[in-house]
């Protein structure tokens, strides 16, 4: 597979992905600089973690106006893959690529610490190599974490199964303490109706060698190359 | 142009430097000229009472690339054509005024100094000294000061990975906000500050110049605070994104063959920049202040001159080259322009358009007249460090009450509450993060760990600042050695009051020979750092406070060592001597929190710290030690409790106390490492230490669910925890 890992101004986790893509998994990766209008040559998009544009304004609302995002959108109609980690994921949302938002902690403070998460589907392609209810243990590192929708939204993606990840204990329970910033149904990753666009909190990309403390985060990426033919899309 | 006090006074500068000034020039300067020579001749850019002292300090080695002085940063050796460049500086007064903007600025202004080196910022470190957070301002300060670290330092994307909080009534009025910052750099990709080659082009580059800053190093940063004076204008506002942006494009710059030499502006902004950059290269400059970007109108030459308006380098471009740069700054969203060129006068001409504003030898402005003072030792010093400390009462308290309060007193509670605000992974290279006694850092693409911990402890200086600053620089070693770090060189900040009075001025020339001796003694030489004296409020000095921030290496990271302990039954030994007599109290935290004393003579011995430290480092590269513990604020005990709390497992004591309870167990005498065998081993760590002639207590057992010593300490790990986890977030209600 090829990826490419974008490059906003301000985006600073492309250096950690394009490591544990290339130097760690293997995989062929290139940067996509924000102003590129062409992904042809990929099969899958990372929007890395960082400050796009400095998160002024609101984290991801003026990245979504960077002419890569067109291409983005175009991408992932097509079906291929597109995954948000952290100011990714609040990016996909402001460009209306993944529902609801990501507001501020409930406690207000940054919060860069390990996380348990609960894997509440294989059904997309980001998790096919996993086991439903598995826990993973990814650091998260944000101050506008905590994900929100209107009851709504939230019912329906509940109702579809795009809830991918839910911050959880060791032991896998669902609870308020597991909770690290106030996210609505402690949900850390979504998917789109599709299940090709992902965007999660918490950075996998941090969670790929045992030296790092945690080598959970593999699971997402390998998923992607090395899922089922049933679940290829 | 005449002259008067209050006109001097602005500038800093005193009636004798004006006439030297004068007579050095055979004419007055002019406003502008005034202006820069104030700034330039500030303790803060030219050193004046701390240079010849700071000549004292080993600044050479082995892995010495470029020692202190000579460039933005100093540069160490780490093999396989790599370097790290390191510095610690303060941002002492602007916290003090505006917490958040003070502390963030101050990020900015250390991480340019490395990305100015070519080096990519990879780790930084900050240590804090507040009053007690039982007082509300100092909780506003605190929690200003985190916030403002976080927001600077998130947003570029450089980890956070470790330093230190301590909090004392010293520092109410005066908090001491220091930051480190390290970059890893391929030794031929190495930039030099310098400006050289006449024609060469005087790029200036990243955020507009706005009136912000002006007087920061004359005003703020060289004067106490004893006059009420509105010094909010005199604090800059950050903007981490630009620099984010200006980072990754010097970054770039450093990599092309176009680049000459990249200054960042700090203190005393374009005139320090300029000014510095040319003195390194032996020239001239030329320029016009006119082509400089301004963020409002009606700007004077001298407050161009004189902005430290952030986020702004000077780039010494190849003449003919300033296109490709110029578009490459633009690829990067940033402005820059052509604002003079190198020279070969040795003459600093800057100019309004056409007319000339200042012209002043280089010479002039970068040599200011140096002060070599005489210090007096403190009155009261004498009386404190003679207090026979044998008089009190032994524990007069139950030591498992002192020892849970030990480990919730704000300075040794866990400090997760701060770190946790801050991303300390990214990057990917964090192997151990905050929290431990150092932290360690791999270098991708090699086998090699980087071990980087901050020390200082005010207390012990102000008591004895000669032993002070020795021991400032022996833990920060032994922190490196616990991590199985060999520890390279050291930065520091030194933070003292107003140098003037004999008494300060003893603690600083007492300090510089202690830490000097200590460098000397561990082989670990100074290569860069800074001074922030006059922190000071109403004449009351701070604690005299060198921080030491220090590097190590590990050839292999993988032998590592963490300070939990590791293995149920695993035997744990006082490395080093016990020190059970009631002078190791001095300056200790309990003699602090229990008897609200600051009181002492602190000791050490450093023949005996090298052999603990080297003896520490050979047990675990053969891979024996399978824990190591620095014994530090709080004593044995804090130590002790420590290493059970990080490896979530028990201890139970099986040692004979002799001597004075308190002192055995809170005293704070040097030298002393906790370390963890397996059972196994022990006889064979017993031979070594026979061989090595090191003082080896066998303390105890890993065991359980419990903390034990005999007779004095009974508590549950979870109640141990507790303490120490919680006691930082109580202080802060």
């Amino acid at each position: 597979m090829r990826f490419g890992v974008i490059v906003f101004p301000g985006t600073w986790s492309d250096g950690d992905c394009y490591w544990a893509l290339g130097s760690v998994l293997g995989q062929e990766a290139r940067y996509v600089w924000y102003a590129e209008a062409d992904l042809s040559d990929l099969d899958c998009v990372i929007l890395p973690g960082g400050f796009s544009y400095g998160d002024y304004l609101r984290p991801g609302a003026i990245a979504r106006f960077s002419p890569v995002m067109a291409a983005v959108a175009d991408f992932a109609a097509q079906g291929k893959l597109v995954l948000g980690i952290c100011n990714g994921f609040q990016i996909l949302c402001e460009a209306g690529l993944l529902p609801g938002v990501l507001r501020q902690n409930h406690h207000l403070q940054y919060r860069c610490q390990w996380v348990n998460l609960r894997v509440e589907t294989t059904e997309v392609p980001f998790t096919a190599r996993s086991k439903r209810g598995q826990v993973l243990r990814i650091p998260i590192s944000h101050y506008e974490g905590a994900y929100y929708a209107d009851d709504a939204t939230l019912a329906e993606l509940e109702a579809r199964g795009q809830v991918v990840f839910r911050y959880c204990t060791a032991k896998g329970e669902v609870t308020a303490e597991a909770n690290p910033n106030g996210a609505r149904n402690n949900i850390a990753g979504i998917v789109n109706r599709e299940g090709n666009v992902l965007g999660m909190m918490p950075h996998p990309e941090r969670a790929c060698e045992a030296i790092l403390g945690s080598e959970d985060g593999k699971v997402i990426f390998e998923s992607l190359w090395a899922r089922p033919a049933a679940s290829r899309r | 142009m005449p002259i008067d006090r209050k006109l001097l006074d602005d500038v800093a500068l005193s009636a004798e430097e004006y006439n030297l000034i004068v007579e050095r020039l055979g004419r007055e300067p002019g406003p502008v000229e005034l202006g820069m020579l104030g700034s330039l001749w500030s303790e803060h850019c030219g050193y004046k009472h701390s240079k010849l002292l700071l000549k004292l300090f080993p600044s050479q080695g082995p892995h010495v690339l470029i020692p202190p002085g000579e460039e933005n940063a100093g540069v160490v050796d780490i093999g396989g054509g790599l370097a790290v460049a390191f510095k610690m500086e303060s941002h002492n007064h602007p916290s003090a005024i505006e917490p958040y903007q003070g502390a963030a600025t101050g990020v900015g202004g250390i991480v340019r100094d490395i990305f100015a080196m070519g080096a990519r910022p990879i780790a930084l470190m900050n240590s804090l000294r507040f009053g007690p957070l039982s007082e509300a301002r100092n909780r506003y300060l605190f929690t200003g000061v985190v916030a403002g670290i976080a927001g600077y330092g998130n947003c570029l994307g450089i980890p956070d990975v470790g330093g230190e909080a301590c909090f004392d009534a010293t520092y109410s009025h005066n908090p001491l906000i220091n930051v480190f910052c390290l970059g890893l750099v391929e030794i031929a990709k190495l930039q030099r500050g310098c400006a050289s080659g006449a024609g060469n082009a005087l790029m200036l580059v990243g955020s507009d110049t706005g009136r912000d800053g002006i007087h920061g190093a004359s005003g703020l940063a060289s004067r106490t605070f004893e006059e009420e004076r509105e010094l909010r204008p005199t604090v800059q506002v950050g903007n981490p994104f630009l620099e984010k942006l200006l980072m990754e494009a010097c970054l770039e710059l450093a990599g092309t063959d176009y680049i000459e030499g990249l200054q960042d502006l700090g203190a005393a902004g374009l005139t320090s920049a300029a000014v510095e950059a040319v003195a390194r290269g032996g020239a001239g400059l030329n320029m016009d202040i006119a082509l400089v970007t301004r963020r409002e109108e009606g700007m004077t030459p001298y407050e161009v001159m004189l902005s430290e308006s952030q986020e702004r380098m000077l780039a010494i471009v190849r003449r003919g080259r300033e296109a490709e740069a110029q578009a490459l700054f633009e690829k990067w969203g940033l402005n820059s322009v052509v604002i003079g060129r190198v020279t070969d006068d040795s003459l600093a001409t800057v100019r309004d358009g056409e007319q000339v504003v200042a012209r002043l030898p280089i010479s002039l402005l970068t040599t200011p007249p140096l002060y070599r003072l005489q210090g007096r030792k403190p009155p009261e010093l004498d009386q404190l460090q003679n207090i026979d400390l044998s008089r009190l009462p032994d524990l007069p308290r139950p030591a498992s009450e002192v020892l849970l309060r030990l480990l919730a007193s704000p300075t040794i509670a866990s400090k997760e509450w701060v770190y946790r605000q801050y991303d300390h992974q990214v990057l990917t290279n964090t192997v151990v993060g905050p929290g431990s006694d150092a932290a360690i850092l791999r270098v991708k693409g090699t086998q090699k760990g980087i071990a980087l911990t901050c020390d200082g402890n005010g207390r012990l200086c102000y008591l004895d600042p000669h032993i002070g600053g020795a021991r400032a620089v022996a833990e920060a070693a032994r922190n490196l050695v616990c991590a199985g770090a060999r520890p390279l060189a050291l930065t520091d900040c030194l933070n003292f009051g107003n140098p003037e009075r004999p008494e300060v001025y003893y603690q600083l020339e007492q300090a510089i020979l202690g830490m000097s001796e200590a460098c000397r003694a561990l082989e670990t030489p100074v290569v860069s750092g800074n001074v922030s004296l006059y922190n000071e409020t109403r004449g009351q000095a701070v604690y005299p406070t060198p921080v030491v921030g220090m590097v190590g290496l590990l050839e292999d990271i993988d032998k590592r060592c963490p300070m939990g302990f590791q293995g149920e039954g695993d035997a744990v030994y006082l490395l080093g001597p016990m020190g059970a007599e009631a002078s190791h109290l001095a300056g200790s935290e309990y003699l602090a929190l229990e008897h609200g004393l600051v009181a002492g003579q602190p000791a050490i011995d450093l023949d005996m710290e090298v052999q603990v430290q080297r003896r520490c480092l050979e047990a675990i590269q053969r891979g024996l030690l399978r824990s190591a513990h620095d014994c530090s604020e709080g004593g044995l005990a804090v130590a002790l409790a420590e290493s059970a709390i990080a490896g979530g497992m028990g201890f139970t004591g099986e040692f004979e106390l002799s001597g004075r309870r308190d002192a055995a167990l809170f005293g704070e005498a040097p030298s002393r490492i906790v370390v963890s065998v397996q059972p196994g081993q022990e006889e064979e760590l017993q031979a070594l230490a026979q061989s090595w002639k090191v003082p080896l207590l066998r303390l105890g057992r890993v065991r359980g669910r419990q903390f034990l010593i005999p007779d004095l300490v009974d508590l549950d790990l979870e109640t141990l925890s507790q303490a120490w986890r919680r006691g930082l977030e109580r202080a802060l209600g």
